[in-house]
């Protein structure tokens, strides 16, 4: 009746693991006992959860970004404290069983459901206001893919709960992902949930791709579209292109473990180096499908607060598309230590320098913005400058382990993971933050605390150095990464002072909540008229803060880059005479109902309860069906009542 | 940087491990001559161009300078150019399945991965050693590499190449410790619960001694046959033992690929 599932799927005898469940367990209950309480459901359902606006629908991304970020975190430090203290012959406070579950959960969690959520939910808040419509191509499909990412990420937490999570690394390669080496549930948690938030995230590359290429205000030609816009639309068709890959790779392995199938298993004629070469086909441009929207963030954030238009336009976009096609001629270079010959090596290592070029490029555009400029510095700047320090570093060894010789001494080392923190974090996540914090009074009208918005970037920074240059270190010494325990007593210094730059790093993020707290309760004080609060560039800064439902009363006209510049220069345009009326679309409950059929689906599969799995497909595709065919129109905004809203709102941002 | 001195990739013993240190200290001496000055001119621009500073030129409509962008696509362009062939020669020269140049004759090792222990075959020799690698100092050593379980990855730092040992399949790796010497080993390539205890240790000592270790290693311990070795192939960690004589076709089937569905419903064959 119920498949595996049993009470021995609850981890009693583990306080560790039993520790942790109750603590989810119990603050789940209670957000949604105080929301029942407060009685906010209906508000909730009605503002949010059945939302097709792209610009909430993008704050629900990156809200769930930030929450899976103090999970990801928290497995962080937990690893760093237990090789803090499992050296010699010490065992540490967490087992092998429980340490292996941490380090995949880790991985799987920062980069599927921390970062993408981040990045997805900027460019869904940011690219319709910057690009000058009204919302994304298809907006009800937008909410399905928000909640089927979010389906994910439920589904990889409730593993913390019940069963446990994959102990095969992040990327769960064959043969270790297979049956006969990880029999557990584990590794079908993994895969369902990325099976299930996979779906999401190329529903919503599709859709970001088509908005990009057939909504853009009148006069928006290709050139005269942001940077940032550029670097969401080649992120989003990696994202169409590398996707697919994926799912398949997973599907295969699924048929490994499910039906008995042979893809990748040792007997059988399975071969799981194709498993490894398919990840990495996905798995390569990934890390610029997060890394391009960041990239398009500083070119915003830099030119924004220099007082300048961005240097170079046309080769940060000449750059953008060139990694975007060399981001998919590369990914040999995960595994030089297969064995392949010195030919296929040397071209895999030289591609992957290649994409230095267009990288390097930026970097240097980024500097000549700030050359002759006139900087302020804001938060944005910090993060901005922050990583461009961080990311020559991190781009160096980067580069280093592009040549096959040295990455047969550094690969798997701890060298690599100091690597890749360094541009995932500096680059893509101080990218992020960077981007919170320029677009939230966009989203919220008020902007947040500085001071705490710089306390949380300096602790990032000095806690990023102090964590993972000892890393590189180590690298050096010959510590490979996913050790649970190591018997050379020389690492240790290295990995306490490791421990300490992780809490540092936690006094970022307690800094970054306590930003929002205080920004919240002071907003009255910190409100933003205007509309364009930095004296920005782009047609986002055109509309007021937050922007109406139909983002644009009038579809802006542009003619030139900087658009919003340009009409700043000319200044003020008389109001139109008339409206013409504006149809925006209902909400739907149709992504969270679909979502919500999803999750009972996934979880059914993941323990073997078939009729539930079968139940659960049956619902969430019919709803997808009856909530997709049923034509519930839009509603009209007349021109009216619209002439009225405006006239209010251009008052208030004339007011200040 | 300097503390790394007498362990790890910065102390090669070997002309394997000497040699990616070159290229690794190359490499990053290259990219430091662009990657310092960006960081300073950075830092530079950040402090110069404040919002505060009025000295500072301040030319809001400077966006494009066909000479500049020739220098930022050039410069990018002459370090990789450089890096590029840095990498071809090195790809060519390292391959670690080309067999080393020496006056000594190649001595074959036959190494498997366990679950999660190391075993050493000495073809030649017909002994072998688990978790421990006797190895003769300035004698080339040509493994030839598969694993009975999961991937893992064979590295000794000191002596350099790292190489996945895979089932159904072996790679090939050339190393060759310089001096006697005890250098540490391990797996870089998780492979499970019991992957931290995947740890070796190389000792190279001079032929004389190896040859003794060999006569020793003949004269005691247990024979590596399909019995013993399925008992040491149950999973756990390993301590470090010899076999005195070694099923000469055993490296050889441990490589054969399993025939379907032998291990998972072997019975329903």
């Amino acid at each position: 009746m119920l498949g595996k599932l049993s009470w021995a799927a609850i981890p009693f005898n583990e306080p560790i693991a039993m520790g942790a469940s109750i603590f989810i367990v119990v603050g789940m209950l209670g957000v949604l006992s105080l929301i029942t309480v407060k009685g906010w459901w209906p508000y909730l359902w009605r503002e949010w959860l059945t939302s097709v606006d792209h610009k909430r629908i993008g704050v629900m991304y990156v809200l769930l970004g930030l929450v899976l970020l103090l999970r990801g975190f928290t497995d962080a430090i937990m690893m760093r404290s237990q090789l803090a203290i499992a050296a010699g012959g010490a065992q540490g406070y967490l087992p092998p069983e429980h340490y292996d579950q941490i380090f995949s959960s880790h991985g799987t969690i920062m980069i599927f459901f921390m970062a993408m959520p981040f990045m997805v939910g900027l460019m869904n808040f940011v690219v319709p206001l910057q690009l000058g419509v009204r919302d994304v191509a298809f907006p009800v499909l937008n909410a399905v893919s928000f909640w089927l990412t979010a389906s994910g990420a439920l589904l990889v937490n409730v593993s913390l709960v019940v069963g446990e999570f994959a102990r095969t690394g992040w990327l769960a390669y064959p043969p270790l992902s297979e049956l006969q080496f990880s029999p557990g549930v584990g590794v079908d948690y993994y895969l369902w949930a990325l099976q299930i938030s996979g779906i999401g995230t190329l529903l919503a590359g599709i859709n970001m791709v088509t908005t990009i290429l057939k909504l853009r205000a009148p006069g928006m030609t290709y050139m005269r579209m942001p940077v940032f816009c550029w670097t969401a639309l080649c992120s989003s068709m990696l994202i169409v292109a590398a996707f697919p890959v994926l799912t398949a790779t997973f599907g295969m392995l699924l048929l490994d473990r499910y039906a008995g199938m042979h893809f990748f298993t040792n007997d059988g004629g399975g071969n799981f180096m194709m498993y490894i070469n398919l990840i990495w086909i996905w798995g390569h441009p990934e890390v610029y499908i997060l890394v391009l929207p960041a990239f398009g963030v500083y070119s915003e954030v830099i030119a924004t607060f220099s007082g300048k238009a961005l240097f170079g336009y046309r080769s940060m976009v000449m750059a953008t598309l060139a990694i975007c096609v060399l981001s998919f001629m590369v990914w040999l270079h995960h595994f030089f230590t297969m064995g392949a010959g010195a030919n296929v090596n040397a071209v895999f290592g030289i591609m992957s320098m290649v994409i230095a070029i267009p990288t390097g490029v930026k970097l240097f555009n980024w500097l000549f913005t700030l050359h002759r400029g006139r900087i302020r510095f804001e938060v944005p700047v910090l993060w901005a400058i922050g990583f461009m320090v961080t990311f020559a570093i991190g781009g160096m060894t980067g580069v280093l382990q592009a040549v096959p010789p040295a990455d047969f001494v550094l690969h798997n080392s701890l060298f690599l993971v100091a690597h890749f923190h360094n541009v995932i974090i500096g680059a893509v996540f101080f990218g992020a933050m960077a981007g919170y914090y320029y677009w939230f009074p966009k989203a919220f009208g008020f902007t947040l605390d500085r001071r705490l918005g710089a306390v949380s970037f300096w602790c990032w920074l000095i806690g990023f150095y102090l964590a993972f240059m000892p890393l590189y270190a180590l690298g050096l010494l010959g510590m490979t990464r996913r050790m649970q325990h190591y018997a050379d007593l020389r690492w240790q210094p290295y990995l306490i002072v490791a421990e300490l730059g992780a809490v540092v790093i936690l006094g970022g993020i307690i800094a970054t909540i306590a930003q929002l707290v205080v920004s919240i309760r002071t907003r009255e004080a910190r409100r933003d008229l205007t509309g364009d609060p930095w004296n920005g560039r782009t047609l986002e800064w055109s509309t007021s803060s937050p922007p109406p439902a139909y983002n644009f009363a009038v579809l802006p006209q542009v003619d030139s880059l900087d658009a919003f510049w340009a009409m700043k220069q000319r200044g003020p345009t008389a109001a139109p005479e008339r409206y013409e009326p504006i149809e925006v679309p209902r909400n739907s409950p149709n992504g969270f109902v679909t979502a919500f059929f999803a999750v009972i689906t996934g979880f059914a599969l993941i323990w073997h309860i078939w009729w539930m799995a079968i139940l659960g497909l049956a619902c969430a595709l019919g709803t997808l069906l009856v909530f997709g065919w049923v034509e519930r129109g839009e509603d009209e905004i007349s021109g009216e009542q619209l002439a009225q809203a405006e006239r209010a709102r251009l008052r208030q941002m004339g007011s200040t | 940087m300097a503390a790394c001195r007498g362990e790890g990739v910065l102390d090669p013993q070997g002309p394997v491990a000497a040699a990616e240190r070159l290229i690794l200290l190359n490499a990053t001496a290259i990219m430091l001559v662009v990657v310092l000055p960006v960081i300073a001119l950075t830092l530079a621009f950040a402090w110069w161009y404040r919002a505060s500073n009025r000295r500072a030129i301040y030319q809001p409509d400077l966006s494009y300078s066909g000479y500049i962008e020739l220098v930022t696509w050039s410069i990018p362009t002459m370090v990789v150019l450089l890096l590029a062939a840095v990498a071809w020669i090195g790809s060519h020269e390292l391959d670690p399945s080309v067999p080393l140049q020496s006056d000594a004759r190649a001595i074959r090792i036959e190494v498997v991965s366990l679950d999660w222990k190391w075993l050493f075959i000495y073809p030649d020799q017909q002994v072998a050693a688990v978790n421990q690698l006797e190895i003769p100092a300035g004698v080339p050593v040509e493994f030839v590499l598969t694993s009975a379980t999961v991937m893992n990855s064979f590295f000794v730092p000191q002596l350099g190449s790292q190489i996945y040992t895979m089932p159904g399949m072996t790679t090939r790796l050339n190393l060759l410790a310089e001096r006697p010497g005890d250098y540490p080993g391990l797996s870089a390539n998780f492979s499970g619960d019991g992957f931290s205890d995947m740890r070796f240790l190389v000792r190279a000592v001079p032929a004389a001694d190896f040859k003794i270790w060999l006569e020793q290693t003949r004269a005691a311990g247990a024979v590596l046959n399909a019995d013993t070795y399925a008992q040491l192939a149950r999973p756990g960690t390993g301590t470090s033992q010899t076999y005195g004589g070694v099923d000469p076709h055993l490296f050889e089937r441990l490589v054969q690929p399993m025939s379907p569905g032998a291990a998972v419903r072997g019975g329903e064959q």
